[in-house]
């Protein structure tokens, strides 16, 4: 087993029996459903939308290359300065370079999952700067040293207590565990921070390539002030977030607020597409995007899964599914969670390492269901396992094939079968002295069910009888 | 007509009820039932695991028994998805797709079988009890199957429908994912058991017996008031 599956398997087994864990997600996720299922009926047509969606998503993805150079020639045309990298390493160096060059001692960020991606904030902080995440949630997160337990909603794991805990040790303010006092603490601390910051680092929700700009989504106005306030501005975007038209966006803005948080529209809608121009009374002296690849042209080389680039990060899949619900956002292990994270990862760090993460799946199908741009979501996890476990493109394990070539004959020849039958019904009858003991070959299911028992007569069987 | 009738290898071992309800019913209705003298198995086990390979050495074996077949009906969602919807793919590029794509449209759920195609919805049977049905996922999202189940129970006599609030939540089986990663499978299972429990129903209806093992396997093992019942079994009930 890699590194990252044992860790995996350990945590879900701790995480999984924890009926207070799983007892917050359900709660948080229950009022999400029902808001979610009101303002998808404000659409007319719910199911012609997702196929609109994905449409539009997938030939994007097919022209990215056109639309890519539109889009950086539109932003260059109003003084943005493009950077394209193709890893996270490249990334890294270009913002660090940024940050040297303008002597930044405190960088404001808005939330920005590709920055988790390129693992940016340990960066900085090594290269010397203070990084303060403006996203409540995120900054939440940021004090207690974890990673973002969502794609939205990266404390979504934390009680009101938890919280106000957090606050009192971490900013040693926190009169109570309302919601409202606490989010003023974050308010008084956070607007200090932005008015410090010589650098704000946003991420994007969509790049439009016909006007070049950048979308931001967000319901705290933390965003516009990271935007608007430091004198440098920095857009870290991946390359697939890029729509062909701006009235794209009167499609995938609802779309994103609905599936994203069941709002009708999230409470800022903002577009940048450059630094302040003159006359203009506010906005950043400079604006960079910096254009990532990190292997999304590795993805877009699959034909089979090259869908999975249309991904707008509405994190709707992580919440319908049973998997996410009952390990949490933790125990994936990855920066991308949930069924989209299980598809993505293995092409985004390596099949061999992450193959585990498509396997942790009962391909129940929810998650495809679900998704607004209809990604194939869990036959992609299946293409996966294939793909992990073929000669031609993975690496077999020789005790599963052995297992399966082995299994082939018996349930092919009905003699070998009926034999079958009977050596079960003989077995059936030792299993009971060590069922769910570690001594137990079927452990893994007796542990905590029971078995069926094999009939006294199988189907087989009576069909047999019947027709002599 | 004659039906081909496919009970797959758990369904024969452990729930033969369920295999003989169906005869039963088809009889009833005046068809001829044969059971192919096929692979026991599907092929679902070594697909969904990776080995495609392994699977196709069972799948083209399945193919060869039913190429005579006018209708084929599998007694579970979950096979007949594997059968209808993933062999085609499994079978892509290779000499037995044209087979595989024959069969797909030949191949039927049970419950799906007999409404969509034998426009049947009242068997005559009688059940007084109040249930719950569980949609396993295969049958749900692969083959569409919301409905059929449902208008047949609506027939039953003295038959009382109460949906759970996760009814279409997986129940955790998943196959080879159970054995895999059974934490999480016992949880899903542990969801999926309270919220039927919850409704009070006597019983827990499928078109799966693979989901009703897992449910029911839990169940006994925590002492949980739930039992289950495979829906062929409740419309054999007269
Ligand atoms: S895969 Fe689909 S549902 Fe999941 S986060 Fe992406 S867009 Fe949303």
């Amino acid at each position: 087993m890699t590194a990252p599956a044992a860790q995996f398997t350990l945590d879900a087994r701790r995480v999984a029996p924890d009926t207070r864990h799983r007892g917050i997600i359900q709660t948080a996720m229950g009022k999400y459903e029902v808001v979610r299922d009101q303002r998808k009926l404000w659409f007319q047509d719910w199911q012609g939308a997702r196929n609109l969606a994905a449409r539009t998503k997938f030939a994007a993805v097919n022209q990215l290359d056109t639309h890519l150079a539109e889009f950086a020639k539109n932003l260059e045309a109003r003084g943005t300065k493009i950077h394209w990298a193709s890893n996270a390493e490249q990334a890294r160096s270009i913002i660090l370079g940024i940050l040297k060059a303008k002597n930044a001692k405190v960088v404001v960020k808005s939330k920005a999952m590709t920055s988790e991606e390129i693992h940016l904030n340990d960066a900085m902080e090594t290269a010397g700067c203070e990084v303060v995440e403006s996203d409540l949630g995120e900054y939440i997160v940021q004090l207690r040293q974890e990673p973002p337990y969502h794609l939205v909603f990266p404390a979504m794991h934390l009680t009101r207590g938890e919280i106000q805990k957090t606050f009192q040790d971490k900013l040693l303010d926190a009169p109570t565990d309302n919601p409202e006092d606490l989010t003023m603490v974050a308010r008084r601390v956070l607007r200090q921070k932005y008015i410090q910051a010589d650098v704000g680092i946003t991420g994007a929700n969509f790049a439009i390539a016909e006007t070049g700009m950048i979308s931001i989504t967000e319901n705290e106005g933390n965003a516009r002030l990271t935007a608007a306030l430091p004198k440098t501005m920095i857009t870290l975007v991946g390359i697939e977030k890029v729509l062909p038209r701006l009235a794209d966006l009167a499609l995938f803005l609802p779309m994103l607020a609905v599936m994203g948080t069941g709002q009708a529209l999230t409470c800022y809608n903002t577009l940048y597409g450059g630094p302040r121009q003159p006359g203009e009374a506010d906005g950043p002296e400079e604006y960079h995007v910096v254009l990532l690849d990190n292997q999304r042209t590795t993805l877009l080389a699959d034909a089979e899964q090259r869908d999975a680039l249309g991904c707008i990060r509405c994190g709707a899949c992580l919440n319908v599914c049973p998997i996410f619900r009952n390990v949490g956002g933790h125990t994936y292990g990855t920066v991308y969670g949930g069924p989209i994270g299980s598809v993505i990862t293995p092409h985004l760090r390596g099949l061999q390492d992450w193959k585990h993460l498509s396997f942790a799946s009962s391909l129940c199908g929810a998650c495809t269901e679900t998704c607004p741009v209809k990604i194939d979501l869990h036959h992609h996890l299946l293409q996966n396992r294939r793909n992990a476990f073929a000669p031609a493109t993975g690496k077999p394990s020789w005790w599963q094939k052995t297992a399966f070539k082995l299994f082939a004959p018996v349930a092919n020849s009905p003699a070998l079968w009926s034999l079958t039958t009977k050596l079960g019904r003989f077995g059936q009858i030792f299993h009971g002295l060590v069922k769910g003991s570690a001594l137990d070959p079927a452990q893994a299911w007796t542990k905590t069910r029971e078995v069926a028992p094999i009939a006294k007569q199988s189907f087989r069987e009576w069909m047999k009888e019947r027709e002599s | 007509m004659t039906i081909s009738l496919f009970i797959p290898c758990f369904v024969d071992l452990m729930y033969p009820k369920v295999g003989i309800s169906m005869v039963n019913i088809f009889e009833k209705l005046g068809h001829k039932v044969a059971v192919p003298k096929g692979p026991a198995c599907c092929g679902q086990p070594a697909f969904n695991s990776g080995y495609w390979d392994e699977s196709r050495t069972i799948a083209t074996q399945m193919l060869e028994s039913l190429k005579d077949a006018d209708v084929v009906v599998i007694a579970s969602g979950s096979c007949g998805a594997m059968m209808k919807v993933f062999y085609p793919e499994l079978f892509a590029g290779t000499k037995y797709e044209a087979m595989a794509r024959e069969l797909a449209p030949k191949c039927f759920e049970f419950s799906s079988f007999l409404v969509n195609k034998l426009g049947v919805t009242d068997l005559g049977a009688k059940f007084p009890h109040k249930v719950t049905f569980h949609d396993g996922c295969h049958g749900l999202r692969e083959l569409n199957n919301k409905r059929p189940p449902r208008e047949l129970l609506a027939k039953v006599r003295g038959l009382e429908l109460v949906e759970m609030t996760a009814a279409e939540t997986c129940c955790g089986f998943g196959g080879t994912f159970s054995a895999k990663f059974p934490a999480i499978s016992t949880a899903m299972a542990e969801v999926k058991c309270a919220s039927a429990i919850d409704t009070k129903a006597e019983y827990i209806v499928s078109c799966d017996s693979s989901c009703l093992m897992q449910i029911q396997g839990l169940a006994d093992k925590q002492r949980q008031p739930a039992k289950t019942i495979h829906l062929a079994e409740i419309l054999a009930q007269s």
